[in-house]
């Protein structure tokens, strides 16, 4: 019996350590990229070739300089406003489609919802031509509200969808009390759902926050300079001034200014955002 | 009861016109941003338009897409992109699965392990593949450092300067990167299958190895093929990092690469738009497949 009990002993700590050893070997995969992308951030231009695992010297002479270079902070502040326009713009929009599509049986509503699951499949390069002429017309190449218009399409399908889930989840009699007490459409979405809804308007408006921010394809063809780029695409065309320079500190402490603030926002909603990412795809 | 349930069945008749009302604006944008750039780059892809011609354009017909079919490039980027969707997309699943597994448990410090597998997810493409760029350089990078110090390798490995070796690194940071979002949709879909079936299990002391295939595999079954549908609709339109990665090299290139080359490098816009018609109707007919399935998980 002892024998027997300390063989299933043995087996559980067997077990535990097998499933601590996986944790580590997952954490490691996750995070050993973005920890060396700091790492050579942090070290002076002549030490960025050692392969040493910790830093000898730590120097923030990378960021001094990021943080003078105009064409990088005119790209932050390009990304930022055109990220904030687009998911504003795009959280509005479907906050008032949402509510039709989550709360009212219509014909149509599912041939809508299809259409919107759809557009997000799209190739963006079988848009490029199409956008790249109306972006013509309207005379708005190489600025902001180009990247916003294009943003559109890529923010507003997804967006519709995850805010259609979350008003779902919204119980009926709320809805019900309120058409009794004789209030409007308009009344019962701005004055009992958006309250209720505050947590998951921020959550998809951080999604969109974030598809706007990374994306790179139209940024990259619809500026054409530094004033205009965005942050992916200067990151992208970022390269040294001659062949043989490796500027890879420098890339790696942009890369990292423009990560961690999205990271620590991504960490505090973090379950939130997993309950709108998984929204689309899966419960369908 | 029977006096309220009027009201609001005439309030939902009434109301039919409001609910378009508050959809128009959504529906404005779809067509005007989606709908119609679509329209204008099929229509594209039967004429001779170049960047700054748009206007006076002549209708060649289907000479586009004769000469795409017989474009030795085109072949290879149609290649590249299988490849790296049939690759990517079955290895992230895999690995997704039992990262999906782990975040199943509870157990101490389950929240930052979450926390944890969602970075590579939030880092921005271009910077991930930047950073990979790094760690994969041929002569500096810590990769290959790594390797050679635990004496895997002699030599180092040209991650990015020779072209199979960077199709290998594509599909890596692909999905290093995307194995997180993977986790994430295994995970939903883990949680929502009935827990009696594993309470079960695990009172008749099943093992696990056994529970996972005769239990939980087949239970997922649906979630895994809507995922992977939902992934390789992603993959084949790939661009961002092999846009990096391959530096340039058309032999590496993949069909959204070879379109967007074409439209804005190459000036001819009739051209490239034939390029990303194909991957559209490519795309569109994975998305047939997607959305019926997920049309029928809906009904159910």
């Amino acid at each position: 019996m002892i024998l027997k009990v300390s063989k299933w002993k043995f087996k559980r700590t067997l077990k535990k350590m097998f499933f601590c050893a996986l944790c580590i070997v997952i954490a490691v995969c996750c995070l050993f990229p973005f920890y060396w992308a700091i790492i050579s951030s942090l070290r002076c231009s002549s030490d960025v070739f050692s392969a040493n695992l910790f830093p000898s010297r730590i120097t923030f002479e990378n960021y001094k300089y990021i943080f003078n270079d105009i064409t990088f902070g005119c790209a932050l502040w390009n990304s930022t406003s055109v990220a904030i326009i687009t998911s504003v713009l795009a959280s509005i929009v479907c906050l008032f489609a949402a509510y039709p599509l989550a709360r009212r049986k219509f014909t149509g509503r599912k041939r809508v919802l299809m259409t919107a699951l759809g557009v997000t499949t799209l190739p963006h390069v079988a848009v490029l031509s199409g956008m790249f002429e109306m972006i013509r017309i309207f005379d708005i190449y190489n600025e902001k509200s180009a990247l916003v218009l294009a943003y559109m399409i890529i923010t507003v399908p997804f967006t519709l969808w995850v805010m259609t889930n979350f008003m779902n989840s919204i119980p009926k009699d709320l809805e019900e009390a309120a058409i009794m007490d004789g209030a409007s459409q308009y009344t019962i979405l701005t004055k009992v759902f958006i309250p209720i809804l505050k947590p998951a308007i921020v959550t998809t408006g951080l999604l969109a926050f974030i598809a706007a921010w990374n994306e790179f394809l139209f940024a990259l063809t619809f500026t054409l300079t530094n004033q205009a780029r965005t942050v992916p695409v200067s990151l992208a065309l970022f390269s040294g001034a001659s062949q043989h320079e490796f500027p890879y500190g420098l890339i790696m402490a942009a890369g990292v200014t423009v990560t961690l603030p999205l990271m620590l926002l991504v960490v505090i909603f973090q379950r939130k955002i997993i309950s709108g990412l998984t929204a689309g795809a899966v419960k369908g | 009861m029977k006096l309220i349930l009027p009201i609001i069945k005439k309030k939902k008749v009434g109301n039919n016109l409001s609910n378009w009302l508050f959809l128009a604006p959504c529906l404005i944008v779809l067509v005007v941003c989606a709908g119609w750039p679509l329209f204008r780059t099929i229509f594209f892809s039967f004429t001779d338009a170049t960047l700054d011609n748009l206007k006076e354009i002549t209708f060649v017909g289907t000479d586009n897409f004769v000469s795409l079919a017989r474009n030795q490039e085109w072949w290879k980027a149609v290649l590249n992109t299988f490849i790296i969707a049939i690759i990517s997309v079955p290895l992230e699943t895999c690995l997704g699965i039992i990262v999906a597994l782990v975040l199943n448990k509870s157990f101490k410090g389950c929240g930052i392990m979450r926390a944890v597998v969602l970075i590579p997810w939030t880092i921005p493409t271009i910077v991930s593949a930047r950073m990979w760029a790094w760690m994969l350089n041929d002569a500096y990078g810590i990769i290959n450092e790594l390797l050679i110090r635990a004496s895997i390798i002699d030599v180092p490995i040209p991650w990015t300067v020779s072209n199979t070796m960077s199709i290998v690194s594509i599909i890596l940071v692909d999905v290093w990167k995307t194995t997180p979002y993977m986790a994430l949709l295994l995970l939903a879909g883990l949680q929502s299958l009935p827990q009696d079936c594993f309470e079960a299990a695990d009172v008749d002391s099943i093992p696990p190895l056994k529970k996972f295939f005769k239990l939980i595999l087949p239970l997922m079954k649906p979630t895994i093929i809507v995922a992977m549908i939902f992934r390789t609709l992603d993959a084949v339109k790939i661009f961002d990092l092999v846009y990096i990665l391959s530096s340039g090299n058309s032999a590496n290139a993949t069909m959204s690469v070879f379109a967007r080359k074409h439209l804005v490098d190459y000036n001819e816009v009739g051209y490239g738009s034939a390029a990303a018609t194909v991957l559209l109707f490519f795309v569109a007919f994975l998305g047939v497949i997607y959305i019926s399935f997920s049309s029928r998980k809906m009904r159910d």
